[in-house]
């Protein structure tokens, strides 16, 4: 439970069975596993702001608890070079129900993906490095949580 | 005050920290990049493209515009890419 920011992996079964037996009014365990896509690229390799990734990472998970009637929730992130395939992230929530647990879960992505100061750098098969680009489509999917008594940042 | 670069703005300015002391007319972030630039050759490279940089002051997100007084921390970045 909690926010974590590490090189190791993470046990997703036990995270989800640390959630789900945190309370017995939990119904509903939902989670997210992102994944180093492999096509075309050797390796990944993660940057991060240490100090203010954890901070983000708290801000977000307040929001969300915030915002839906949660008993807990997860974001475990992953650091350093990752090879292809390799789990980067875990987001996991626990609910009395689907419903906030799924809305929930996805809040936490896409807040992430927008607001949390990583950086992915991919090496290709041929050696060559290059950071990703940020894209548009993270942003919109960010904005559609936006309330509107939510600060613009 | 400590100035921190992240991703290929760390790897185009050659360092990821420094402690900078800017003239007192660096009031705002956006005179605090101005000030980066005209040091030397690399920052004027790193921001040249303003509209790809983002900012955090003290560790929380912030704008161009925020002020430098009181600040301990000023990071620069590209748009974050993690998850």
């Amino acid at each position: 439970m909690g926010v974590r920011v590490q090189e190791a992996d993470f046990d997703v079964a036990a995270e989800l069975d640390a959630l789900g037996s945190l309370d017995p009014d939990v119904g509903a365990v939902v989670s997210f596993t992102g994944l180093v896509r492999g096509s075309g690229i050797t390796a990944m390799t993660l940057e991060h702001y240490p100090g203010m990734t954890e901070k983000a990472l708290e801000a977000i998970k307040a929001e969300a608890m915030g915002r839906w009637p949660l008993q807990g929730a997860t974001i475990i992130h992953r650091v350093g070079t990752l090879a292809p395939g390799a789990r980067i992230v875990l987001v996991a929530v626990a609910s009395r129900h689907r419903g906030a647990a799924f809305e929930a879960a996805e809040f936490l992505m896409d807040y992430l993906k927008t607001r949390a100061p990583f950086w992915k750098k991919e090496t290709a098969e041929d050696g060559t490095a290059r950071w990703v680009d940020a894209r548009e489509t993270d942003t919109s999917a960010a904005d559609r949580w936006r309330t509107g008594d939510a600060k613009a940042s | 005050m400590k100035v921190l670069y992240f991703a290929w703005l760390r790897e185009r300015i050659g360092v990821g920290s420094e402690d900078v002391t800017p003239p007192e007319t660096v009031e705002t972030v956006g005179d605090l990049i101005d000030w980066l630039r005209g040091r030397e050759a690399r920052y004027a490279a790193a921001f040249e493209d303003i509209s790809a940089i983002k900012v955090a002051v003290d560790q929380e997100q912030a704008d161009f515009d925020a002020p430098l007084a009181g600040v301990r921390e000023v990071a620069l970045f590209p748009p974050v890419t993690g998850g």
